[in-house]
């Protein structure tokens, strides 16, 4: 299920605006990879991109490879939809569907792909639930609305909405950042277990997260303002944050900037 | 400072706060009475309005036979009868310009907000909606006669109030159904994207749906406001002293054109038909503006 | 999960709602597919007002989103058709009848239409009675409109302020027929001592001179402009309203941290930032005004005289005219001499409304 992705030579525009200038990646199958640095230099663009997300934005458009398993996502023949059934999204904050239950959250792709047969829902809700960790809080009430939980177990939810279609890739777009610290530690445990079934790659803002969570790190910056956001370095998550290669990192990793 | 005399009890400085003028003060005032008396100048009429119309219109809407007979065959003195034949058309009159204001409205709407953001054909389409928000209703009502009754060769009915209230009504789902839509958040329809739903889906089965009670509400609003509306009746519509249960085919009466009817009408019973009909409309309005009141608290949104 | 490549689920066959996923690990189920191109998505609400990205290559489009899009344009198409079609069938009916006018349609006031033969309309007194009402009612709906604005946004105890707004909009709620009734039975004969007095103190005023109807009836211009006076103020005060509560708060703290009273406060930042606002609002209330039909149907007193251009005129509006003469619409050319004055009154209220919307749409291209 896992499938390796491999970026190559991408670049982002918003426009005529250079957003995010040539990067080039690989994120291996079943691990955590982390997108880190300061705010604005690219690293949530180039995560949105790894799902076509950006395309939401009226004007975005990526130039490179984004490679899924050696299969382009980008190719003319590709259908955007496609892609990002394979390829699920957690968000910043945590958006439940307000007008459904907990388990018609859970099952929405299945359901609004068609799928019809209660007991094959049924099973799948209690499966992503339970890959979410939320299964025995949330059991009782499955047919509650989904707005009624508290943060951290919205945002679990969600998860389990994203893992319920079965992706190959799962992206988290700084998924702890709206959440307390105890709910924090509960999806970092979350993500360590789903890296075994599912590659992630996970944007954050915080250091200590990524260097819990992570096999990988790859670190972003920003030349200078009104420049395009560039990958610094990428490395074993181990090697970034005790002896990293480039200058700009190791500064901010050490809290010189950012 | 004066240095002359030392008063030791005379602080050195002068106080903190200097206090406000007293022109300054007095105009203040002035415009806090203005303002606050604008407001019951906007309140006098409106109480005095309804006070009239519950006074004048209470005692014939009291009758059982006022919601249950039309005035067939009754005489301008018979002080008989009910608005069974006006309510009847009212309700039916409405409730077919519901059935078709609220599709094209939301469709609208949905172009306006989901698809066309930006775009020239948009710009033009909101002006003319704007446009059509201003329309007076006695042209919608020529509109119709044009179109539907000389052009067309349909006579006058029920269903041509219908189709000039029509006019009236879409441009108020348009604006509500925007409105709606402009809230549901964003993250919601990207949520819905992330997991692989093609856009069209995404607005049907979760933006509309979340967006519905709001765009209900609108509606009944709206539908409160077009069921007074007499001009466009008095061209396309025609009274009938009896009930006619096909709003498509002959004389429809409703409400509106009840009143019309007996307002000429010398005798107590016309004035008892005439400010009974206005208190029952009020009615109506009062009861679809609290059906929208009840529908907007169960959103899903909260504002 | 399944082999199949994303290439492959997206140019498969039909798109196949009803197929399951394949579970976790069975090889070689397909996937229901997307047939041909859909939308990508594009962001539902612009938030950088360019004109649609066309995104660098995306031929896969689906088939529900091409329908549901062709559906939504279309919807937006129809409402400029529809107004181009009001304009367009109003004329067409309305040519026929202008060619045979015996008089000048805008210069006189004659109004014969009983025998198609000789048909003889002329909007001129119309014209009057349409612009007297109107500005009369804008004239004493203004200033109070402007009042309860600043009220319900500014001075109102916060908590009462929705309730007190409500009340206001019910002013909206109630039907103009109603209006109508209660104008020429209940406030038109509490006015009659009032027109009375400003008759005899002042009537050396033209505005207050004698009409072209008794001043006892009620029916003239005076009764009829409060009432509308009365119909508009709720549409100039929600409008005013809006634009007063977006004052930005650093202009309104920025004049009470010098010391201002409340009322120098809003002289010298919630009007001068809400004037535009307000005159378009103003403008939507003139429109409204023009528009009104039943109520001046009901209240001014018909007349066949020339008007003496006082507040005791009675007659017709373009509007009310049209309403009185709904029983004549059997004939064709007697309905266009009416439809030729509904014509009239679409294009006024059409330069009204455009005005209005380009009055704030310049502020906010200068602001």
């Amino acid at each position: 299920m896992a499938k390796r992705i491999d970026i190559k030579d991408v670049n982002i525009y918003y426009g005529k605006f250079h957003a995010v200038d040539s990067v080039t990646l690989s994120v291996p199958p079943r691990s955590v990879t982390a997108f880190i640095g300061p705010s604005g230099c690219g690293k949530s663009t180039v995560l949105r991109s790894l799902n076509r997300m950006h395309e939401v934005t009226p004007g975005a458009r990526v130039e490179g490879q984004v490679l899924l398993d050696g299969e382009d996502i980008y190719a003319a023949t590709v259908d955007p939809v496609e892609v990002r059934r394979t390829i699920g999204m957690v968000f910043q904050r945590p958006n439940p569907f307000p007008t459904m239950s907990i388990r018609d959250n859970v099952v929405a792709g299945l359901k609004l792909a068609g799928v019809k047969n209660r007991r094959r829902l049924d099973e799948v809700c209690e499966r992503s639930l339970r890959g979410a960790n939320l299964w025995e809080e949330v059991k009782d009430r499955l047919d509650k609305p989904g707005g009624g939980l508290s943060g951290g177990q919205q945002q679990r939810l969600c998860i389990a909405r994203a893992i319920a279609v079965q992706p190959d890739v799962l992206l988290m777009d700084e998924p702890c950042s709206a959440l307390d610290p105890i709910s924090t530690l509960a999806i970092e445990d979350l993500i360590t277990e789903l890296k075994q079934d599912y590659t992630i790659v996970i944007v954050t803002h915080n250091m200590q997260q990524a260097a819990r969570v992570s096999d990988q790190t790859a670190f972003f910056n920003l030349a200078g303002v009104g420049q395009p956001g560039r990958l610094v370095e990428v490395d074993d998550t181990e090697k970034i944050f005790s002896n990293p290669s480039q200058k700009a990192t190791e500064d901010y990793i050490s809290g010189r900037f950012g | 400072m004066t240095t002359a005399t030392t008063d030791l009890h005379r602080p050195a400085t002068g106080p903190a706060f200097q206090g406000v003028g007293l022109g300054r003060k007095v105009k203040n005032a002035v415009a806090t009475t203005l303002v606050a008396l604008a407001f019951l100048v906007a309140v006098v009429p409106l109480v005095w309005v309804l006070w009239s119309v519950l006074e004048k219109g209470l005692q014939p809407v009291l009758h059982a036979d006022w919601w249950t007979h039309s005035l067939y065959g009754l005489r301008p003195y018979d002080d008989r009868g009910g608005a069974y034949h006006a309510i009847y058309g009212t309700v039916v009159q409405a409730l077919s310009t519901a059935v078709l204001s609220v599709p094209v409205g939301v469709m609208v709407g949905v172009y306006l907000v989901e698809y066309g953001a930006g775009t020239r054909l948009a710009r033009v389409t909101t002006f003319m909606v704007d446009i059509l928000t201003g329309v007076p209703s006695i042209v919608a009502g020529l509109f119709v006669y044009a179109l539907w009754i000389s052009i067309l060769g349909f006579g006058r009915s029920g269903f041509a109030v219908s189709l000039s209230l029509l006019l009236l009504m879409i441009p108020v789902v348009i604006r509500t159904t925007e409105e709606m839509l402009r809230i549901v958040p964003n993250e919601l329809r990207e949520a819905s994207y992330a997991l692989g739903v093609p856009k069209w889906k995404t607005i049907v089965k979760i933006v509309l749906p979340t967006a519905m009670s709001g765009i209900v509400t609108g509606v009944m609003l709206g539908l409160a406001r077009v069921m007074g509306e007499t001009a466009p009746a008095l061209i396309v519509g025609a009274y009938a002293s009896s009930i006619n249960l096909n709003v498509f085919d002959g004389n429809q009466a409703n409400l509106p054109l009840l009143m019309n009817d007996q307002f000429a009408n010398p005798e107590t019973a016309g004035f008892n038909r005439t400010w009974g009909a206005a208190m029952t409309l009020v009615l109506i309005i009062m009861l679809f503006n609290l059906l929208a009141t009840v529908i907007s608290r169960l959103s899903a949104i909260k504002k | 999960m399944s082999d199949s490549t994303l290439a492959d689920r997206s140019a498969s066959a039909k798109e196949t709602p009803g197929r399951a996923r394949a579970p976790h690990g069975a090889p070689g189920s397909s996937r229901g597919g997307a047939a041909s191109s859909p939308d990508t998505p594009e962001g539902p609400i612009s938030t950088a007002n360019t004109a649609q990205g066309e995104p660098a290559s995306t031929p896969v489009r689906r088939p529900g989103d091409r329908v549901f899009r062709g559906t939504a344009v279309g919807a937006g198409a129809f409402i400029v058709v529809l107004i181009a079609a009001i304009g367009l069938f109003l004329l067409l009916q309305a040519v026929p009848a202008l060619r045979a006018n015996q008089v000048g349609f805008l210069t006189s006031g004659v109004w014969n239409t009983t025998d198609p033969n000789s048909l003889q309309f002329g909007i001129l007194h119309l014209l009057w009675v349409t612009v007297a009402t109107s500005v009369l009612a804008l004239a004493l709906a203004m200033p109070v409109s402007l009042g309860i604005a600043l009220f319900l946004t500014h001075y109102a105890p916060r908590r009462l302020a929705r309730p007190f707004a409500y009340v206001v909009d019910l002013l909206a709620a109630v039907p103009s027929i109603i209006f109508g009734l209660w104008g020429i039975k209940v406030l038109g004969p509490t006015l009659v001592p009032v027109a009375e007095w400003l008759n005899r103190n002042l009537g050396f005023v033209p505005l207050f001179a004698q009409g072209n109807v008794s001043i006892s009836g009620a029916g003239n211009v005076l009764t009829a402009g409060v009432v509308l006076a009365v119909m508009i103020l709720p549409v100039i005060t929600a409008v005013s309203r809006e634009v007063f509560e977006r004052t930005p708060k650093e202009h309104i703290e920025g004049a009470l941290a010098l010391g201002a009273t409340k009322w120098e406060m809003v002289r010298t930042t919630v009007i001068p930032f809400g004037k535009a606002g307000y005159v378009s609002a103003s403008m939507l209330g003139l429109g409204r005004a023009l528009g009104e039909t039943v109520a001046l149907y009901l209240i001014l007193s018909g007349t066949g005289a020339a008007p003496k251009l006082s507040f005791f005129d009675g007659g017709a509006t373009i509007a009310s005219k049209i309403a009185l003469g709904a029983g004549e619409f059997n004939n064709e050319l007697t309905a266009g001499a009416y439809i030729a004055a509904g014509l009239v009154l679409f294009a006024l209220t059409f330069a009204v409304n455009a005005l209005a919307r380009a009055i704030v749409a310049r502020k906010k291209v200068s602001a």
